[in-house]
């Protein structure tokens, strides 16, 4: 009776996980198969599912019009880069808030993640003028640092997170025995937090890679990465969706790809420390 | 002496190369994502080949671009050389001093070819600040098979009460033809447009002589009362959210009898490759209401301008030559024939006798001659602009009009309740930009 019961619940289970996981991937999916049809069947009424004549043209003339290994290493630099450079500044940030709290403490935190409430374009011509002063207009590295900053806060509450789980009696061992304050984070809480830290390094890598506001506001032509490549292929005056896809699927595949094989340790992470 | 001719020649051919790679630069050019302006692209190396200069492109979504531009221009980043422009910001910019003036370009360029229409809504005070790539209007485009098999026959210049007739006649609800297809999706670039033109053909008007809202007055009831009864009776379900792509693509898979939009469909409507009824379209002038001497048809231009930020003016000024010339517009007809070629922007091209045969040229440039911007409407008004006022408000102020429209459209509130709180809306936010 228990067994058949839990069977019934695994099923449920199962099939809802399988629906709740097609209804959010199937927008994806609508926009690689649209892809592959011509810019009449992309717009055919009603919709073709599989059965059109695949073709490879809108890639072809995706490939011909723009320079993609551009915009891809653009976002392969401004994504790695102000992820890593978030983790090397969030890592001390986190240890202290963790492990030698102040009355503050909470107030701060709080106070850091205040600060994505804001929406962004208010404080766009600030930064617009700042990086014009800098000249960082159109920079790889400008961008970077943007990029960092927003993303910080989620860095360090993540972190602050996975470091809280760890006892605080393993570091203080540490101490005892002599490891100075830089061997205590590097060689005892870093390696025991890898986990996290590849978690929240992945997850900021999606954001970055996918941020649409900043990267398309403060690039022209040199830094631009592949937000601006898919904007360049949407039009308010002419049906040209099939392209659009393509320029789309040539965007994301990279960050599908990379999430597929790290979905392991994607999972792990984001559950570290949820169930007590 | 012979080795001395050779140091000689090579002497001035290093300073001849050295002069090139002194002048040649690379500019930076913001433009929209439509036909014309990609296949410019494909031809820069046409450019290069002529000045030395090279170009490298920033393509974005219209409305993306135009707050990437506005950001730009209005803190003189220096981002961009070229930007593609509309004729709603080129006089606001350049009353602002944003912009160079283009009063300065050569002879064999023959400014004074640019379509009148094209100049003057180009220009502050008279100076052009922007070249138009090229033009449109609006116009009727609909389908001669069913106007045919409805026993009716377009005229050239017909009313809205004929347009009604003929939707409704046209419309058969069980095969999914709608009679009408037309804009109703929130947006002043989008539906606002649409009704503002409307609204121009009833004798309606945005704004009196002393910037007093006007959508407390029966023009504007009655534009907004037919344009909902006749979309009722014959448009397609959902019109509230229907912009140009929408119709677009309802009217190429041949579910609209009728579509009253941009001259720029024209080409896309009638292409074999996209459209299943590309053999059976036909164009005539926008409506107008039957004693109203202003039809339905508005004037927009795609136009290049050089931001007052740029360090690179001067190349900037040799590419805007090349692009809006009479021989861009050669080139393109000699390589893909004269049906793509930039339409609307010069005289000459409309008296050529290749482009004549292209058949919604005359349509097109008469639709472009029909309007005036700086008289929109039957009675006078402070503004300059048919599907626009041009003043930095107004943006702001028509997205939130066509809102309200929109909402009317979906069924959400009455024709009086939207124009209510359009006129306070209006008014509210007039006097507080110090109207």
């Amino acid at each position: 009776m228990a067994r058949s019961a839990t069977t019934k619940r695994k099923v449920i289970n199962t099939t809802a996980a399988w629906i709740v996981g097609l209804l959010i991937f199937f927008p994806i999916l609508w926009t690689i198969l649209t892809s592959f049809k011509t810019e009449a069947q992309a717009i055919a009424d009603p919709p073709i599912f599989l059965n059109f004549d695949w073709t490879l043209e809108n890639y072809g003339v995706v490939m011909e019009r723009s320079n993609y290994m551009r915009f891809l290493w653009n976002s392969i630099i401004i994504a790695g880069g102000s992820t890593i450079l978030g983790i090397i500044i969030a890592v001390p940030a986190a240890w202290s808030m963790a492990f030698v709290p102040s009355k503050r403490t909470k107030d701060i935190l709080l106070w850091m993640l205040s600060t994505k409430m804001l929406p962004a374009v208010g404080v766009l011509y600030p930064i617009y003028l700042l990086f014009i002063k800098l000249g960082l207009l159109d920079t790889r590295l400008g961008l970077t640092i943007v990029l960092m900053l927003i993303n910080l806060p989620i860095i360090v509450w993540m972190l602050y997170t996975y470091f809280k789980e760890i006892p605080g009696e393993i570091l203080e061992a540490a101490r005892m025995d002599g490891a100075s304050l830089r061997e205590e984070v590097f060689y005892i809480l870093t390696p025991m937090a890898i986990p996290g830290i590849a978690s929240t390094l992945l997850l900021n890598v999606i954001l970055a890679w996918n941020e649409a506001f900043w990267t398309l506001n403060l690039t022209a032509a040199k830094a631009a990465p592949l937000t601006a490549f898919i904007a360049s292929y949407s039009s308010p005056e002419g049906l040209f969706y099939a392209k659009l896809s393509a320029a789309s699927t040539m965007a994301i595949a990279p960050i599908l790809i990379l999430g597929w094989f790290s979905q392991k340790q994607l999972v792990s992470g984001l559950t570290f420390g949820a169930v007590k | 002496m012979r080795l001395k001719a050779h140091a000689l020649f090579m002497g001035a051919c290093a300073v001849a190369a050295l002069t090139t790679a002194a002048t040649a630069e690379t500019i930076t050019i913001a433009t929209v994502n439509n036909g014309d302006m990609i296949r410019m692209q494909g031809y820069t190396d046409d450019f290069t080949a002529k000045t030395g200069h090279e170009v490298e492109w920033v393509t974005l979504e219209e409305n993306v671009l135009r707050q990437r531009v506005t950001t730009d221009i209005s803190t003189k980043g220096g981002a961009f050389d070229i930007m593609t422009i509309g004729m709603y910001e080129t006089p606001i910019w350049g009353a602002n001093g944003w912009l160079i003036p283009l009063d300065d370009l050569s002879a064999e360029y023959d400014v004074d070819d640019i379509l009148p229409a094209m100049r003057n809504g180009l220009s502050h005070d008279g100076t052009l600040y922007a070249a138009p790539f090229y033009g449109e209007s609006s116009m009727i485009m609909y389908r001669t098979d069913l106007m045919e098999k409805a026993g009716l026959e377009m005229p050239e210049a017909p009313t809205w009460e004929f347009i009604r007739e003929a939707a409704i006649a046209m419309t058969d609800r069980a095969n999914e033809i709608n009679g009408i297809c037309l804009r109703g999706k929130a947006g002043w670039g989008e539906g606002g447009a649409f009704i503002t033109v409307t609204g121009n053909s009833f004798g309606a008007r945005w704004f009196d002589e002393d910037w007093k809202a006007q959508f407390d007055q029966p023009q504007w009831a009655e534009a907004l009362n037919f344009y909902v009864d006749l979309m009722t009776e014959a448009g397609p379900p959902g019109y509230a959210t229907n912009g140009f792509n929408e119709n677009l693509s309802l009217f190429q898979q041949g579910k609209c009898g009728m579509w009253i939009d941009a001259t720029v469909a024209a080409s896309f409507v009638t292409n074999p490759n996209d459209s299943t009824v590309a053999d059976k379209v036909g164009f005539a002038l926008a409506p107008n209401k039957d004693g109203v001497d202003k039809r339905a048809n508005w004037l927009w231009a795609w136009a290049l301008a050089i931001p007052a930020g740029t360090q690179k003016a001067d190349a900037a000024k040799q590419f805007i030559e090349w692009a809006t010339s009479k021989e861009y517009i050669e080139l393109v007809a000699e390589k893909e024939g004269w049906a793509n070629v930039p339409p609307g922007a010069r005289t000459s091209l409309y008296d050529n006798p290749e482009y004549q045969k292209v058949p919604f040229a005359k349509m097109t440039l008469d639709s472009i001659n029909a309007a005036d911007p700086t008289n929109p409407t039957v009675d006078p008004v402070p503004y300059v602009g048919i599907q626009f006022v041009a003043i930095p408000e107004f943006a702001g102020i028509a997205t939130e009009v066509s809102q309200e429209f929109s909402a009317v459209y979906a069924g959400q509130q009455s024709v009086e309740e939207a124009l209510e709180k359009a006129q306070a809306l209006t008014t509210d936010a007039m006097e507080a930009a110090g109207y």
